[in-house]
């Protein structure tokens, strides 16, 4: 989980606040046709989407470069991620309840989070896709459901991660409280456990939909074999733009795409954040409190109000009392049998057929790496090496520049409120729509592949260990500050002893968080189509990327598993660790 | 105490231990037996690790024996419909949640309908002194306030076992104390229906402050070193000799984990009802008392006792022995130098002059043991005569020959006051007060 610093906007917050009082009297109209308004715009999109997708594939689509197919290009995309981030919660609500909760289920699940967070989104592609389109072969929804399944796969894991962890952590006494007072399942979920996790949840699908930008372009127009995907969208349209060497198109889509990612974080983002702020899980009232005109509108919305108290709770109501008496009844029947012998047999059964089912598919695995010829396992190899070299350099770039810059924002206020906004809107540029335009200029200035695809991992990654660096330094007491200074600790000796050991557990989270980012972006990185030519370096990410281009399924296995090997190998040998050291050692009591 | 009651909670031979891989496994608690019975405040203290919280645990059911059983009304706790409450050290209360949903969450959970619901919560809300903070939330409430909610969740739900692990240890002294007090006369005063509270605290005034019967811990592994029941009156002051000693015996046998507890102190000895102490009765006349208690009451139930001696331009001195007596008396609780009138005072100073002898005769009856003593001897004798010179003899052992005399008085004029016994000054013994003996004429004389 990656702990972005809570944005400070503290100051802001009073002049909201101000207004909204002043404004108390006439809005509950005003919002209630916002809100009549928004719900018409949802309808007509709705209409619209399932045209599209309950009509005929369309065997091959031209992407128009013309900025009057944008409007519905961004339209297409932005359904598409955020069909997928719905998707993507409700598994990872889901995947991370039961991991926490079945004793043996559970270190099979973590250790399956692991492995599918290592893995990068093309190599789902050709499994997801052929499923798809063979279950929808006449429709457009095949190839759609194919590209959300894609962008999913990029979005859940370090949602359900979160939410998983979150379960764990929740204080002993809080969940014995719950269970004191009788809690359900049901109730225990949403009056405990969603809400614990709800803050990780936000700041997580932050990261997952910036994630699903960054892979756009990848999903929405690619190469299988012979079959050649393209889905009208914002990420095709810029890709296409990029190899037909249009600068005004690229230009235009650029602009639209910060456009959305801009309007996003203030119309969802903000008031998610301000809303989350609620499941604080903290003693005192905290200083900082983000505040959103959005969240307000919502909450003060007389129709929503209404709606709620004649639909919902007259629902819970009735989920509470039918629990409650089921609750009576398993009581009551416990007093007298125990579970029947049948339905343990059934569960054996079950697991043997899943058992049987996983060692059969393994097995047809195994033989299809058999095929891997000699020269080509040795080039994945090379290429493994290569990426992890690459990968560590831009990492070793991040924190060299990140750290001081990071630790200046973080310990002086008046440049925080300036650079962390500016910052933000930084990241979410996702860095795969700035790489056409890098490429060119650094292909112009003579530069290779090599020195791109770092520099884009480097784009993609730094704001993880920027953010928590920020946040880090922020979390360092200001009485250490002080006795570093009163005792006129040298510029050396405060690095050593007071700001690195502070904001090591910080910087560390950042670094794994940035790691497997950057593992996952080399499948863009290394391997670009541009002006109809292929640009290709040494490195495990080309080697994916092009065995998914020409078919080759054997060899994209290989390659997967190398990487999703090396990722893991490398949190457990190393991060894993470090981790550790900085919980134990490192951790700064409150 | 009825004795023969089936207990509501009995942990037969419950033991704890983890399993190491090598074959020596960790014993945290060693197999014991303990009940919970009705009308019982039990403490459980203990050194921290003698796992006084794992045994909390277990017999809530929150946590199953290694070995041994819980039974719940002698129904094993795993099956039982199990009716108990926690209040937390940490008050664990959710942060998510209003005060009023907060305290609502169990009662969904029991299914009930929202009306009702309503009803309990305002209740208990004003039982627990949270009125008009239903829509706050407990990061906006101060930690005392945050632990009455955790009361009230607790006690909404009427349970009959109330735990409490360790509920006031994260608070300040005096919010400590005042939570204390105000439990123990709910309690006392039955305004809450639960049967049974089961305390564990690492303080040891606390739970002589509280307790009917003290179990002492002791731990590698966690075992009972010592359970008895303390007799002490309430309400205690910690001044009491008995209670000083209660909290040495127990300070001793906390701090010689491997030596045998010693002798339970002969004054606060369980089953031998103990000779008790004579309390040192306060110079002062009930009348002082009653209007000690107005003055107190129309200040809005609160007095600094500085200011009440400077406002009523009294010595100190002089104020002290009225104070004394109504605090003997249980109308009056004084703490860091401010006075609190009880509910009991209440009552007394709201009362006609008939109902203020009926609760000043209670009072006396139930608290001030000389008094007691008298009225249950001249029942005891066939002609309803007694000597004073018994009691003389009695008290002289405890106090001066002038103070004993003193205290005589003292007992006479409130022994008359209250109409429980009269003083026959020409034979120098105590008599039935006149409305009993409707036979008899009255041959009594006042004395001066």
């Amino acid at each position: 989980m990656i702990g972005l610093p809570g944005s400070l906007s503290s100051i802001r917050g009073r002049e909201t606040l101000a207004r909204a009082q002043a404004l108390k009297r006439t809005w509950p109209v005003v919002m209630d046709l916002c809100i009549a308004a928004i719900g018409l715009a949802c309808f007509y999109g709705v209409v619209r989407i399932a045209h599209y997708w309950m009509g005929h594939a369309e065997p091959e689509i031209v992407i128009s470069l013309s900025p009057r197919a944008l409007p519905l290009y961004a339209f297409y995309s932005v359904v598409r991620i955020g069909l997928a981030y719905v998707v993507s919660l409700l598994f990872a609500v889901g995947y991370g309840y039961v991991a926490a909760h079945s004793r043996r289920l559970e270190p099979l699940m973590v250790a399956g989070l692991d492995i599918c967070q290592s893995i990068p989104v093309l190599s789902f592609l050709p499994g997801v896709m052929l499923a798809m389109v063979a279950l929808f072969p006449t429709r457009q929804v095949g190839v759609e459901m194919g590209a959300i399944l894609l962008i999913f796969t990029g979005e859940v894991w370090n949602m359900a991660f979160s939410f998983y962890s979150s379960i764990k952590s929740i204080p002993r006494e809080l969940n014995e409280a719950a269970t004191i007072c009788h809690f359900s399942r049901w109730q225990r979920l949403w009056q405990l456990e969603l809400p614990y996790g709800a803050i990780g949840l936000v700041w997580n699908s932050m990261v997952s939909v910036a994630g699903g930008w960054f892979f756009l372009m990848a999903c929405e127009m690619f190469v299988l074999g012979s079959r050649d995907f393209r889905l009208p969208g914002l990420g095709s349209y810029l890709q296409t733009a990029a190899s037909n060497n249009d600068t005004r198109a690229m230009v235009w889509g650029l602009a639209v795409m910060i456009g959305i990612i801009v309007a996003i974080d203030q119309l969802i983002w903000r008031p998610a954040i301000a809303w989350s702020n609620k499941f604080k899980f903290e003693q005192v009232e905290g200083g900082t409190h983000s505040r959103s005109p959005l969240l307000h509108l919502l909450t003060h919305s007389g129709a929503l109000q209404s709606l709620r108290r004649h639909t919902l709770a007259p629902m819970s109501e009735k989920i509470y009392c039918s629990l409650a008496e089921r609750r009576t009844r398993r009581i009551a029947r416990t007093q007298g049998a125990t579970g029947s012998a049948a339905t343990g047999w059934l569960r054996w059964v079950v697991i043997a057929i899943f058992i049987g089912g996983v060692i059969y598919l393994a097995s047809e695995a195994l033989a299809l790496l058999r095929e891997v010829s000699k020269p080509q396992f040795w080039a994945v190899m090379r290429g493994a090496g290569a990426t992890f070299l690459r990968v560590n350099v831009s990492l070793a770039i991040a924190a060299c520049w990140t750290i001081p810059v990071g630790v200046a924002i973080g310990f002086n206020p008046r440049l925080a409120r300036i650079a962390q906004p500016l910052a933000q809107i930084a990241a979410s540029v996702p860095a795969t729509a700035l790489f056409p335009v890098i490429l060119l200029a650094l292909i112009r200035m003579g530069g290779g592949m090599g020195i791109a695809s770092i520099l884009l991992m480097l784009i993609g990654t730094q704001w993880y260990i920027l953010f928590n660096v920020i946040a880090g330094a922020m979390a360092i007491p200001s009485d250490l500050r002080e006795v570093a200074q009163l005792f006129h600790f040298t510029v050396v000796q405060r690095w050593r002893t007071v700001i690195l050991p502070g904001i090591f557990p910080f910087l560390i989270t950042g670094m794994v968080t940035a790691s497997g980012g950057a593992w996952n972006a080399s499948i863009i990185a290394e391997y670009f189509h541009l002006n109809n030519r292929t640009m290709q370096t040494v490195g495990l990410g080309a080697q994916i990327s092009s065995a998914t281009d020409d078919g080759q399924f054997q060899l994209l296995l290989l390659s997967t598993v190398v990487m999703a090997l090396m990722v893991v190998t490398i949190n457990r040998m190393v991060w894993r660790p470090l981790f550790r050291l900085s919980e134990t050692r490192f951790k700064l009591e409150g | 105490m009825k004795s023969m009651q089936t207990p509501i909670i009995r942990a037969e031979r419950v033991e704890k231990y983890y399993a190491q891989p090598s074959e020596n496994r960790i014993q945290v608690i060693a197999p014991m037996d303990l009940e919970i019975v009705e009308g019982q405040i039990v403490a459980l203290l203990g050194p921290s690790g003698s796992g006084k919280s794992t045994l909390l645990r277990m017999l809530t059911g929150l946590s199953v024996p290694s070995a041994g059983q819980v039974y719940w009304h002698e129904k094993p706790v795993a099956t039982a419909d199990v009716n108990v409450s926690i209040v937390f050290q940490s008050f664990a209360l959710f942060p998510w949640l209003t005060v009023l949903e907060n305290v609502e969450a169990p009662l969904k959970a029991r299914g009930m309908e929202e009306a009702e619901r309503r009803r309990r919560i305002l209740k208990i809300l004003d039982t627990v002194g949270l009125d008009g903070f239903q829509t706050a939330y407990p990061k906006e409430l101060s930690g005392g306030m945050r632990q009455r909610v955790g009361f009230a969740r607790a006690l909404v739900v009427e349970p009959e076992v109330l735990f409490m692990d360790e509920p006031f240890s994260a608070l300040d002294v005096l919010t400590a104390e005042n939570l204390r007090s105000e439990l123990l006369e709910l309690w006392q005063k039955k305004t809450i229906p639960t049967k049974a509270i089961f305390l564990v605290t690492h303080n040891i005034e606390e739970a002589v402050l509280l307790a009917d019967r003290i179990i002492v811990l002791g731990r590698n592994p966690g075992r009972i070193r010592t359970d008895f029941c303390v007799n002490l009156v309430h309400p205690r002051s910690r001044k009491e000799d008995a209670f000083s000693q209660l909290v040495d015996y127990i300070y001793k046998v906390l701090t010689e984990p491997e030596a045998q507890p010693p002798e339970l102190p002969q004054t606060i000895h369980g089953d031998a009802r103990p000779p008790r102490k004579y309390q040192m009765l306060p110079h002062a006349r009930p009348g002082g008392v009653a209007g000690l208690l107005e003055l107190v009451r129309d200040h809005g139930g609160r007095y600094d006792m500085y200011r009440l001696a400077d406002d009523l331009l009294f010595e100190i001195d002089h104020l002290l022995p009225i104070v004394d007596a109504a605090q003997l008396l249980g109308f009056l609780n004084v703490s860091e130098g401010t006075a609190v009138i009880t509910p009991s005072g209440t009552d007394y100073a709201n009362a006609e002059i008939s109902g203020r002898r009926d609760l000043f005769r209670e009072a006396a009856t139930n608290r001030v043991l000389l008094l007691d003593q008298i009225v249950r001897a001249i029942k005891a004798k066939s002609d309803h005569t007694v000597s004073e010179d018994l009691f003389h003899d009695m008290l002289d052992e405890q106090f001066t020959e002038e103070e004993t005399v003193l205290q005589l008085e003292t007992a006479v004029s409130w022994g008359r006051h209250a109409q429980l016994f009269d003083f026959d000054a020409s034979r120098r013994c105590f008599i039935q007060p006149e409305k009993w003996r409707p036979q008899e004429t009255s041959s009594a004389e006042s004395v001066a």
